[in-house]
């Protein structure tokens, strides 16, 4: 598996650090539901097909990626610094 | 008699064999049932046959989208173990590790069940000391456990690299000699067939599609085969969990689906005879009947359903190997595959009734599943039998996430990747 980073360009999968599910949205810090901790702590769509996720280009560049890849067949679909698609979102993953 | 002995092996010998029955029959899917289990794995036709053998429910039907033990129960590297921490892990996967013990005769089906140990080495006097400790908890938990000097090991593995120059030198290894390994394929096909003697409906090539209700509740399944009708319908779907929950409307559930490679290399001549598991990293590996040394690693360690993994791991899995063993340096790799895995929140299986009514569930195996075969089975059947858990199962409920009282052997937290 190649990851292109918009930095340094295709890259090995070995340089990269996995860092799950980039749809999650964590709770107010403030808050007390526990309800909202629970699902934001343990629940995954786990979806088989398209996957927003983090990535971090660990021994590269260092930055942090969201990357949109197909879980059935490993394809990567788009790829975006994680700032940047935190802000085009209007700051929700 | 029984229905494989030395005897009928004469006797259908001398008439050609061309009177066995078949091992399981082909059966069209009936209206309804009592239980349907969707998943014709391990864990589901384990589950079928102590329904039928535990409980008298025999209106069983288990529905397998592909064929016969095509999942994780034909992927695995074949390890039984129960040399864990916890309490709760100790408790369930002993009583299994029992249960494997009587597995052969029970079902009348040799699943050669071969308890030849397995030995953790540690490489460091701090993971001695863990290690120690496990096996302490394993001894208090009623199970067995040794702990091994160097020199011990040298000569149970005389492969193993016990020099000082060693890039993670041994300092000692923790044996669970009741550990070892048995033939994956067969324990799939002997609980097929003695599900089906009893009158179980294995129904293969049938995808559940979508689930019937009445209102909260599942009354059935729709499938490639048409809707079939149940009381009760239990979920034993390793990889494919929040798959097949999404069916039902469940579309978040704590569970994420990682790759886990496997390799065989080809065959030599006897070369250990117990499973060893390295230290330094995240390695284990047997040798089978056939020679071939049987051996896995880590998880690739990214969510994925694409039953196949990535070089780097591969890379990574060698390395370790030949840190461990120098003479496998020259080994040629047969061949090798990825399996899909429910990796739980806390590294724990989840054996639960619900999370719908009509519905139960058996999930959240992680890498481990092989092993819980009987055990799971057994505790699953007793769940959907009487809806509610048996002792060795009570505490891998779904509701314990929520609750705060995860079951985590290493301590690593809510990481999938890292269990």
């Amino acid at each position: 598996m190649l990851i292109s980073c918009p930095h340094c360009g295709p890259r090995d999968l070995s340089e990269f650090s996995y860092q799950g599910d980039a749809t999650r949205t964590r709770p107010d810090p403030a808050s007390t539901d526990t309800k909202a901790w629970y699902d934001y702590v343990y629940n995954r769509p786990n979806p088989a097909g398209l996957h927003r996720e983090y990535w971090q280009h660990a021994a590269g560049c260092r930055a942090h990626l969201v990357v949109t890849r197909d879980t059935l067949t490993h394809e990567i679909h788009a790829m975006a610094f994680a700032r940047a698609a935190l802000n085009a979102s209007g700051g929700q993953p | 008699m029984a229905e494989y002995s030395a005897l009928s092996l004469i006797k259908n010998a001398l008439t050609g064999n061309r009177d066995w029955r078949l091992a399981w029959r082909k059966p069209e899917p009936k209206p309804s049932y009592d239980v349907i289990i969707i998943g014709g794995g391990g864990h589901g036709l384990a589950t079928a046959y102590y329904l039928a053998k535990e409980h008298g429910i025999t209106n069983v039907a288990v529905l397998e989208k592909g064929w016969l033990g095509s999942g994780n129960i034909g992927r695995n590297t074949t390890i039984v173990r129960s040399n864990y921490l916890l309490p709760e892990s100790i408790r369930f996967y002993d009583f299994s590790v029992r249960m494997w013990e009587n597995l052969s005769h029970e079902l009348n089906y040799n699943v050669m069940f071969s308890q030849r140990g397995i030995l953790n080495l540690a490489h460091s006097p701090g993971q001695a000391d863990d290690y120690i400790r496990r096996g302490n908890a394993m001894l208090h938990g009623g199970g067995d456990g040794v702990w091994l000097t160097p020199a011990e090991i040298a000569r149970k593995v005389p492969g193993v690299d016990l020099s000082a120059s060693a890039r993670f030198p041994v300092v000692g290894g923790l044996l669970q000699p009741r550990a070892g390994t048995a033939r994956h394929d067969a324990v799939a096909w002997g609980y097929a067939r003695a599900a089906d003697r009893r009158g179980v409906d294995i129904i293969e090539n049938c995808e559940v599609t979508g689930f019937l209700r009445e209102g909260d509740r599942i009354t059935g399944v729709s499938t490639t085969r048409g809707e079939i009708r149940a009381k009760k319908v239990g979920l034993a779907v390793a990889g494919s969990t929040s798959r097949v929950l999404k069916l039902a409307g469940i579309e978040r559930f704590p569970i994420e689906s990682h790759v886990l490679q496997a390799f065989v290399s080809e065959s030599i001549k006897p070369f250990v005879d117990c499973v060893v598991t390295f230290g330094g990293g995240h390695f284990y590996m047997s040798q089978s009947d056939k020679g071939g040394l049987v051996f896995g690693g880590s998880l690739d360690g990214y969510n994925s359903y694409a039953q196949r993994g990535n070089l780097p791991l591969v890379d990574e899995v060698m390395g370790e190997f030949v840190a461990m063993f120098p003479a496998a340096a020259r080994l040629r790799l047969l061949r090798s595959w990825g399996g899909v895995m429910d990796m739980s929140m806390d590294g724990s299986p989840i054996i639960t009734k619900g999370p719908l009514p009509g519905m139960y569930l058996n999930c959240g195996w992680c890498y481990g599943g092989f092993k819980a075969t009987p055990a799971s089975g057994f505790s699953f059947a007793w769940t959907i039998a009487k809806d509610e858990p048996h002792a060795i199962n009570a505490p891998y409920s779904l509701s314990r996430f929520e609750r705060g009282i995860v079951i985590d052997e290493p301590g690593q937290g809510p990481t999938p990747k890292l269990h």
